[in-house]
């Protein structure tokens, strides 16, 4: 047992303490206050806090646990929302609405009985990965997998009610020892979960909002960075994807960000449900809640607990997303305990390592086939993570270093939230990297010619851009008709396009067929005004097409009805410019 | 416990004195420091360890020695007595009366630095505040438990501002007397001047709202350290009228980038890594567990609301201080100095403006079912009007199509009657929208898009000839 040396805010010394380990969980003082090794020297270790420290004095004992910070993981997890290092903070509640310190508890409910049903019998050949029953969390089929290390038959399987600490299973290893099996198993959340294989990436993570899907599309197993300033719509976009995005488990970690947040979060995810199982969104949903003002040490594990969380599911063979709001927080928090110990800083403060740190962090995502010897799941992890740069001035450490390691890119763009264009994601600074993984699903699951048609939109968006830039200097009746009328199509592309209401119950979402015929039908207006141009229609009359409007109108269709407007708008289109050509 | 009274200060530096031998001093305990002169102060512990407490000192360090100089662990936290009788009480910056009046004596003493609410316990923000200031009301409406900071600058009225909101703010449709008596406001002031803080105290007593406000006063002439305690008085004795006593508590702290600059000082103090243009690493964290002490409780009827101000250095918002505030605050209202020259008041530039909590405090049944689509259409139009005012300087006003001279003209109509109204002047939510209306009839009907066609009908028709 050790004794506290020094205190200092969120890091503390401990003396005597020899024979601990780095990231070895300790109790820290009589609180019992939650902590981590991160520094040893000689028999002296630094500890991060994961509570407030506050009162603590030197002399009070230290308490080695012998085990590294870790997550329970089993039935329960979903709908659970928990703070950085799984305390669930229903339970928490329950003694008060101030979180209090030095308070333990398990992150998983004990009494709970799940019905446990074997897919294995006994005699059975087993080993790490493989599953041997299922369990129904809600609408989840929460596959119970052979834990790490452990090679060998099963001795006995149960079926029947249990809880999550029971012994469902017994498997005799090589060595003749027998291993109890039960549902919860734990995690080191600083060590990625083993798989079989990564995978090429080639499903994309559909997320019903129009400007990703269709222009910068996020991968099953990717990831992305969202920077942005503040009021740039960043978690608005995050909170978006977790309601709509296409994965079967979603872990949205709320790192360092706003209490008021957490709970529209929390109130709106019940009553909200999921678009493609027609359930409550919370059913499919892991919360992890470190709010701003709780403890630092705290957030900075938020981020190990939630991936590790989503680990565990892809494992199962499950897509899952996880979005974290924001990773600047988490990276300030290495930055305020690597200051408080003291370390040789990097740029703008921030430890030397960060870049490592979010390099291993994007390295856990991917599209994997799982652990197994008994037949082949794939699952995947894909992350979003929000970068909150200084002034919204992305040269800084966190968001450079995020960019180098994900592949999309959601440039949010202040002076568009000024406009209140939302999702303020800018289509010029932006980027996915998976075009080419994603051409062939898009080629057979939406259309042919729908890379065609993104291209050339994209295309008339570069020009209008530089066309912009000759309007600024003389003005828009200085162009040609022709050029104008670019800029009618980009505005039609940019407000009936780009823009979405996340708060519209309709255009909230939409599926990539509604996107298709949306934008086919904003080209096709543009490809016959400009040969009714050509055709020395005037301007004026192309400009003031009543179809104009009704294209205006497409994103508030309903999604069964979407085809047929599509098909009546463009039949208009047809009639109009036909006739006075 | 036994006496913990040390006399062994070995170093003396900046506001931080490190006393020898103490051993068990608790982190963030007080202490009490008995100069040679007999003169009292109080401190804090920053850094305890084996042989060695680092104190910072509220107050400045003028006639401390290393020989003489007494130093007392009371063994407490820092701890604030709190009761309802506070209310119509003024303090200074450590909570002690200044008013002439008693102590406040107070079974319950509560810890100042505060716990975070549990965000599962957290109730969801409904309540619409009417500030009666149409470019708050409208387009970055204020809900209970909100904190919405006001980014100003120096010479420009934030002040006026905040009072006007103080004065005024109701719960539409609940201003009936029991409402009102439940509102209440704290007002903490960190180092700003004598002349502020009695034109604060002056409009105060002349609206009656004294005997409803608790102040807190740490003028720009008082100790710089103890300005890193004021908003944390404030914000206790806010919780508890607020989650002990259901009263509606609106909370001003001003001046926010004077307390960062006495986080900075003691920062440079303690030799710290500095982070961005000095100031600590922490700071975010720091600020955090500020501006988080807002907000609503499941089962609980009262909330805290807050409305920092803060003056951006050289205007900048992107300044360090800005900056994390606008990451931790559900918004900000943003004051212009192009707006306050053009003789405009109060000079709120509705572009970089943002309310989050917006969507939650709006719509038919908190205010009208227009509100949202006629706020966002005034945002779009007047955005327009102002992206063509620069295009004006370059090609004239003669170049502009007639529709973008519409727009042109709405821009400058929006600031002159919508953004500016008087000091006194307290427009009900309806008056703000039809306000809204009536500038939204110079822009032609195809150009409204963002408003629901019925409601054009219902409520702008009337305007349009």
């Amino acid at each position: 047992m050790g004794k506290l040396k020094k205190i200092s805010g969120p890091v503390v010394t401990a003396e005597l303490m020899s024979g601990s380990q780095i990231n070895e969980v300790v109790t820290v003082g009589k609180e019992k206050l939650m902590g981590e090794i991160i520094s040893l020297k000689g028999a002296d270790a630094a500890i991060q806090v994961y509570e407030d420290t506050t009162g603590l004095k030197p002399g009070e004992p230290v308490e080695s646990t012998g085990n590294s910070l870790s997550v329970e993981l089993g039935p329960g997890l979903l709908s659970g929302v928990f703070d950085g290092i799984q305390r669930p903070l229903s339970v928490l509640s329950e003694s008060g609405s101030f979180i209090q310190r030095g308070v333990s508890i398990n992150s998983l409910d004990r009494k709970k009985k799940w019905d446990f049903l074997p897919i294995m019998k006994a005699g059975a050949s087993v080993s790490a990965g493989d599953v041997i029953g299922t369990v129904k969390e809600f609408d989840v089929e929460h596959r119970i997998m052979v834990p790490a290390k452990v090679i060998g038959k099963i001795d006995e399987i149960k079926s029947g009610k249990f809880t999550i600490e029971d012994t469902i299973a017994t498997i005799k290893d090589k060595s003749g020892k027998t291993v109890k099996i039960a549902m919860l198993q734990r995690w080191p959340v600083r060590i990625p979960r083993p798989v079989k294989e990564k995978r090429r990436i080639e499903l994309p993570l559909l997320t019903g909002t129009r400007i990703i899907d269709t222009f910068f599309p996020l991968a099953k197993g990717g990831a992305s960075a969202i920077p942005g300033p503040f009021g740039s719509g960043k978690t608005v976009a995050q909170t978006s994807l977790a309601k709509f995005c296409n994965a079967k488990i979603i872990v949205y970690i709320g790192c360092g960000e706003r209490g008021n947040e957490m709970t529209e979060v929390l109130t709106e995810f019940p009553k909200l449900t999921d678009p493609h199982s027609g359930k409550p969104l919370m059913n499919r949903t892991v919360l992890i809640a470190n709010t701003s003002n709780m403890p630092v040490a705290a957030r900075e594990a938020s981020i190990y607990t939630g991936i590790t969380i989503a680990e565990y599911y892809r494992d199962m063979g499950y897509d899952v997303a996880l979005m974290a709001d924001s990773t600047s927080r988490w990276a300030e928090a290495m930055r305020e305990i690597s200051g408080r110990m003291e370390e040789m800083p990097g740029e703008e403060g921030y430890p030397a390592y960060l870049t490592r740190k979010l390099a291993e962090f994007y390295e856990r995502t991917g599209r994997t086939t799982c652990l197994s010897t008994n037949g082949d799941r794939i699952g995947s992890v894909t992350a979003v993570g929000a970068v909150s740069p200084a002034g919204g001035d992305i040269s800084e450490p966190v968001s450079q270093g995020t960019l180098r390691v994900t592949k999309v890119f959601w440039a949010l763009d202040a002076a568009l939230a000024r406009r209140r264009h939302y999702p303020a994601i800018n289509w010029l600074k932006s980027y996915s990297l998976y075009h080419d993984d994603l051409e062939q699903w898009y080629d057979e699951n939406v259309a042919e010619d729908f890379y065609d048609l993104k291209n050339r939109a994209m295309q008339l968006l570069q020009k209008e851009s530089e066309l912009q830039n000759i309007v600024q200097l003389i003005g828009p009746d200085a162009l040609p008709d022709k050029e104008r009328l670019v800029l009618e199509a980009t505005k039609m592309i940019r407000e009936d396009f780009l823009q979405q209401n996340a708060y519209d119950s309709i255009d909230a979402q939409s599926t990539l067929t509604k996107q298709y015929h949306m934008l086919k039908t904003i080209l096709h207006f543009y490809d016959k005004a400009a040969a009714a141009l050509s055709l020395e229609m005037p301007f004026d009359v192309i400009v003031n097409a009543p179809e104009k409007q009704r294209i205006s109108q497409m994103k508030r269709v309903v999604e069964a009805d979407v085809e047929k407007t599509c098909k009546t708008i463009t039949a208009e289109i047809d009639a109009r410019f036909q006739h006075k050509g | 416990m036994a006496m913990r009274e040390y006399q062994t200060v070995s170093e003396i530096f900046g506001p931080i004195v490190y006393v020898e031998g103490v051993g068990d001093a608790a982190y963030g305990e007080t202490v009490e420091i008995t100069l040679p002169s007999g003169e009292k102060k109080k401190g804090q512990v920053l850094e305890t360890s084996k042989n060695m407490a680092a104190v910072q000192i509220f107050g400045n360090t003028q006639g401390l020695d290393t020989k003489t100089t007494s130093v007392r662990f009371t063994g407490e936290t820092l701890r604030l007595n709190v009761s309802d009788e506070m209310l119509g009480r003024v303090f200074n910056g450590l909570g002690e009366p200044i008013d002439g009046g008693p102590s406040i004596i107070s079974k319950e003493k509560i810890d100042i630095q505060g716990a975070a609410i549990n965000p599962y316990s957290r109730a969801e923000l409904h309540d619409f505040i009417q500030t009666g200031i149409s470019t708050i009301d409208t387009t970055n409406t204020l809900v209970r438990g909100q904190k919405l900071p006001i980014f100003s600058a120096s010479g420009l009225p934030h002040n006026e501002l905040a009072v006007q909101i103080a004065r005024q703010a109701t719960v539409k449709g609940k201003s009936g007397g029991s409402e009102k008596e439940n509102f209440v406001v704290i007002f903490a002031a960190m180092g700003i001047t004598n002349a502020e803080a009695s034109f604060f105290m002056r409009d105060f007593e002349k609206t009656g709202a004294l005997e409803r406000s608790v102040l807190f006063l740490n003028l720009a002439n008082d100790p710089s350290i103890e300005r890193l305690i004021t908003p944390r008085m404030a914000l206790t004795t806010a919780e508890y009228l607020a989650f002990e006593r259901d009263m509606q508590v609106l909370v001003i702290l001003t001046d926010m980038t004077n307390y960062c600059d006495s986080l900075r000082e003691i920062a440079a103090a303690r030799q710290e890594v500095p982070g961005r243009r000095g100031y600590p690493g922490y700071m975010y964290t720091d600020l955090a567990n500020i501006y988080e002490r807002a907000g609503a409780i499941k089962g609980k009827k009262g909330t805290v609301t807050q409305l920092p101000i803060l003056s951006m250095p050289e205007e900048d918002i992107t300044h360090p201080i800005p900056d994390l505030t606008g990451y931790i605050t559900e918004g900000q209202i943003v004051l212009s100095r192009d707006l306050y020259r053009k003789g405009i008041y109060p000079c709120i530039d509705v572009l970089p403006s943002l309310s989050r909590l917006m969507s939650l405090g709006i719509g038919g049944d908190k205010t009208r079912d227009d509100h949202s689509g006629v706020s966002s259409q005034l945002y779009a139009s007047y955005a327009e009007g102002r992206d063509l005012r620069n295009l004006v300087a370059v090609v004239g006003e003669e170049a502009l199509t007639e529709r973008d001279k519409k727009f042109l003209h709405f821009a400058d109509a929006f600031e002159k009657q919508f953004v500016s109204q008087g000091k006194y002047e307290n427009r009900t939510i309806e008056q703000s929208l039809d306000l809204g209306w009536e500038l939204l009839a110079g822009i032609p009907e195809g150009e409204l898009k963002r408003v629901k066609s019925e409601h054009i009908e219902k409520y702008g028709r009337k305007f349009r000839k």
